[in-house]
């Protein structure tokens, strides 16, 4: 195995943050220059959402049972027998702003993010990274372009689908499990839950795409060292944006206003 | 003409290129010959800006390339085809699309004569009606030839071969020296070529260069390379186990 020189945690650190700041770079200028890859866009756009939504159904639809289910118990234990029908907005809120975001982020890294380093990293060191060179393909509009604007344009759409299937099964879990008023259930999320709080989610989206794509196709072009790089960057990919998914959450919830 | 002055480049802490002189005429097929592991394919990568040296110049037609921005480097790469060692097909890809991919960048060709001119270069390569197939479903040699159809299908200039006689039975071997030789003849095209294959090596070379230990230390006409004095080389085109290389 390759040793690589020890250098500092922190330098490192910067060091990656810098590799990826450049690819990021690039990517977003080159979304702007001639020629677009349709062909690969098209593909791409099916492989992130289309083949994501057996993934995604079933996530959204357990987040938001497990999520129905506390928030009654929560309701029905601290505040009491007949307040359960107010919890619609407290969890049609949690999960249009976190829940479904995050989830989506998580498993689209995990299946979509790891095949990007996977299918990079092989063309990488089988050489087909260079043939694109050599044949006047630039391998960061051929590869990372295409995948960076599907992820950031599918991310979106899937979490908003996430939303309805998360909410809806909640609905279900509420009104016709546990009994509550559906009438009531429903008035009150209709309510109280604002526009903004959906879109505030599909924003995050937005940027969890990019994130997922730009770490995917950065491991995937700086694979080394045949099928053992590959692996290793596959596994960094998803641990890399899971991490990354979950802070920039933190300082999105922070930075974005709880309503306009 | 390709002029390659004082090309130095490491990977990490090893030297790989220690100072390579070379200088490729229009129209001339130079073999580079060296041990496995000598840098050949690294000095390759460097003619067509894959790789940036740590420190020298090439310079293709007057043009440095080493201190081209991308843009330049990719209006340049245009002269250029290569066989990759590994043939480096799109797996993504079918055969003709792969043979295709080149012609479509760089020309403007209709969708109908870029068929005919995908059929007619693997033609070239022994290969006729296989532009469906996936590489997955070719052998190692078939790869090869794909990969040399692509490299020639969109008519270079300048062709870099790496290893093209590899994982090839030796009648196709054949095959393929003669194509190097007709392209050269027919189309003036610029080789460079880099082997171990001695026997294609005279049969292709109008000079041959050895690189060892980053340098190119000798450089002839195949009779030359033959009749060289240097140990160093009679080991090598000799193929001996025992001599000056192993002995160190």
């Amino acid at each position: 195995m390759k040793q690589h020189p020890k250098v500092p945690l922190l330098q490192g650190a910067l060091f990656q943050l810098g590799e990826v700041g450049i690819l990021l770079g690039k990517t977003l200028r080159n979304m702007f220059r001639r020629p677009f890859e349709k062909r690969i866009f098209i593909q791409q756009l099916e492989e992130i959402g289309a083949r994501s939504l057996p993934v995604i159904s079933l996530t959204a639809a357990f987040g938001g049972l497990v999520f129905a289910l506390q928030t009654y118990i929560g309701l029905h234990r601290y505040v009491g027998v007949g307040s359960e029908a107010y919890g619609g907005p407290v969890i049609s809120l949690g999960l249009a702003k976190e829940l479904i975001p995050i989830l989506v982020g998580l498993m689209v890294s995990g299946r979509v993010g790891s095949a990007m380093a996977a299918e990079i990293g092989t063309m990488k060191i089988t050489e087909q990274v260079d043939a694109l060179l050599s044949l006047g393909a630039d391998p960061n509009r051929y590869l990372v372009v295409p995948r960076t604007l599907a992820s950031v344009l599918m991310l979106p759409c899937l979490t908003l689908y996430g939303d309805i299937i998360g909410i809806a099964c909640a609905f279900v879990y509420n009104t016709y499990i546990m009994g509550v008023n559906r009438v009531v259930y429903l008035q009150n999320t209709l309510m109280y839950l604002e526009l903004w709080d959906v879109a505030s989610g599909l924003f995050k989206a937005v940027v969890f795409g990019l994130l997922i794509a730009t770490i995917g196709c950065w491991q995937g072009l700086k694979a080394e060292g045949g099928a053992e790089g590959v692996g290793r960057a596959t596994t960094r990919t998803v641990v890399i944006a899971s991490i990354a998914i979950l802070i920039v959450n933190f300082f999105l919830s922070k930075a974005l206003p709880s309503t306009i | 003409m390709i002029k390659i002055m004082d090309l130095h480049k490491s990977f990490g802490t090893t030297p790989v290129l220690c100072g390579v002189d070379l200088e490729i005429e229009t129209g001339e097929t130079m073999v580079v010959i060296g041990q496995s592991g000598s840098g050949k394919s690294v000095l390759l990568k460097h003619l067509i800006g894959i790789l940036k040296p740590d420190k020298g110049t090439i310079t293709i037609d007057g043009l440095e390339i080493t201190r081209l921005a991308e843009d330049g480097l990719q209006r340049i790469l245009r002269k250029f085809g290569m066989l990759f060692q590994s043939a480096a097909l799109f797996d993504s890809l079918t055969v003709g699309e792969n043979v295709s991919f080149g012609l479509e960048r760089y020309t403007d060709h209709s969708p109908v004569e870029t068929r005919r001119i995908v059929a007619e270069s693997l033609d070239k390569v022994g290969l006729k009606g296989i532009e469906g197939l996936m590489p997955y479903e070719l052998s190692g040699g078939m790869k090869k030839r794909v990969g040399l159809a692509r490299a020639i299908a969109y008519g270079p200039e300048i062709i870099l071969y790496d290893e093209p006689s590899t994982g090839i039975d030796p009648i196709r071997a054949d095959a393929i020296n003669d194509l190097i030789n007709d392209l050269k003849r027919d189309l003036h095209v610029t080789s460079v070529v880099i082997t171990h294959d001695m026997v294609s090596s005279y049969k292709v070379a109008d000079r041959i260069a050895m690189l060892y230990e980053g340098r190119i230390i000798e450089i002839g006409t195949p009779a030359e390379i033959q009749s060289s004095s240097n140990p160093i080389i009679q080991q090598f085109i000799h193929g001996q186990a025992r001599g000056p290389i192993t002995d160190r």
